[in-house]
């Protein structure tokens, strides 16, 4: 697992508590495609389920994953995708 | 952002009923995510309008504070910011993509 994959889970975990994290590194399936920087780690998705989201629509959802990733999203992560679930 | 970046979006997504903020065109878009965007759009047949902000740097970057959203594509309905992509499938699968476009009168495309 690469250090931006990592880190992926690391702040994930920290700020949301999910109860269910995936995070898939689609770097390959992008390779010498636009915004391929040759690190292997620059296209990901997530899927994250955590009791934090309860009450929130998607895209507030969505604005708690890219605040919690914060700078990777700028300097690191080409793209990423992402799902979120409300924990029951 | 500055106030004349901040108006022209304002504009743009309030003279236009469905309003796709994307990287390239429809015919070519220039990344999964915006053509992803596109085909969500073609399948519900809504009429749309969409700007190629890889065409302007000042749009690329003011549309990001403007909805307070990090990623494009960026999907306006009526003057109101639905999502990007992910959003728009999550909505488009659950049917709530056509529903919110029929509650808004948003007109199918022509031809």
């Amino acid at each position: 697992m690469g250090e931006v994959e990592q880190e992926i889970i690391k702040r994930l975990t920290e700020a949301l508590s999910p109860t269910r994290l995936v995070v898939n590194n689609d770097s390959a399936q992008h390779r010498g495609h636009a915004g391929d920087d040759g690190s292997g780690e620059s296209h990901f998705s997530v899927e994250v389920e955590s009791a934090a989201f309860t009450g929130k629509n998607r895209v507030q959802q969505q604005r708690m994953v890219n605040a919690a990733l914060g700078n990777l999203m700028d300097e690191r992560i080409h793209a990423m995708a992402i799902k979120t679930q409300v924990a029951d | 952002m500055s106030d004349a970046v901040n108006t022209k979006i304002s504009e743009l997504v309030s003279s236009n009923d469905v309003m796709l903020f994307m990287k390239g065109t429809p015919l070519f878009p220039q990344c999964g995510f915006s053509s992803r965007a596109i085909a969500i759009l073609d399948h519900l047949g809504v009429g749309y309008e969409s700007v190629d902000v890889l065409q302007d740097m000042d749009i690329r970057q003011g549309i990001k504070t403007y909805s307070d959203w990090p990623t494009i594509p960026q999907l306006y309905v009526k003057g109101e910011f639905i999502g990007g992509s992910d959003i728009m499938m999550e909505m488009f699968e659950a049917g709530e993509l056509a529903t919110l476009m029929n509650e808004n009168g948003v007109a199918k495309a022509k031809g």
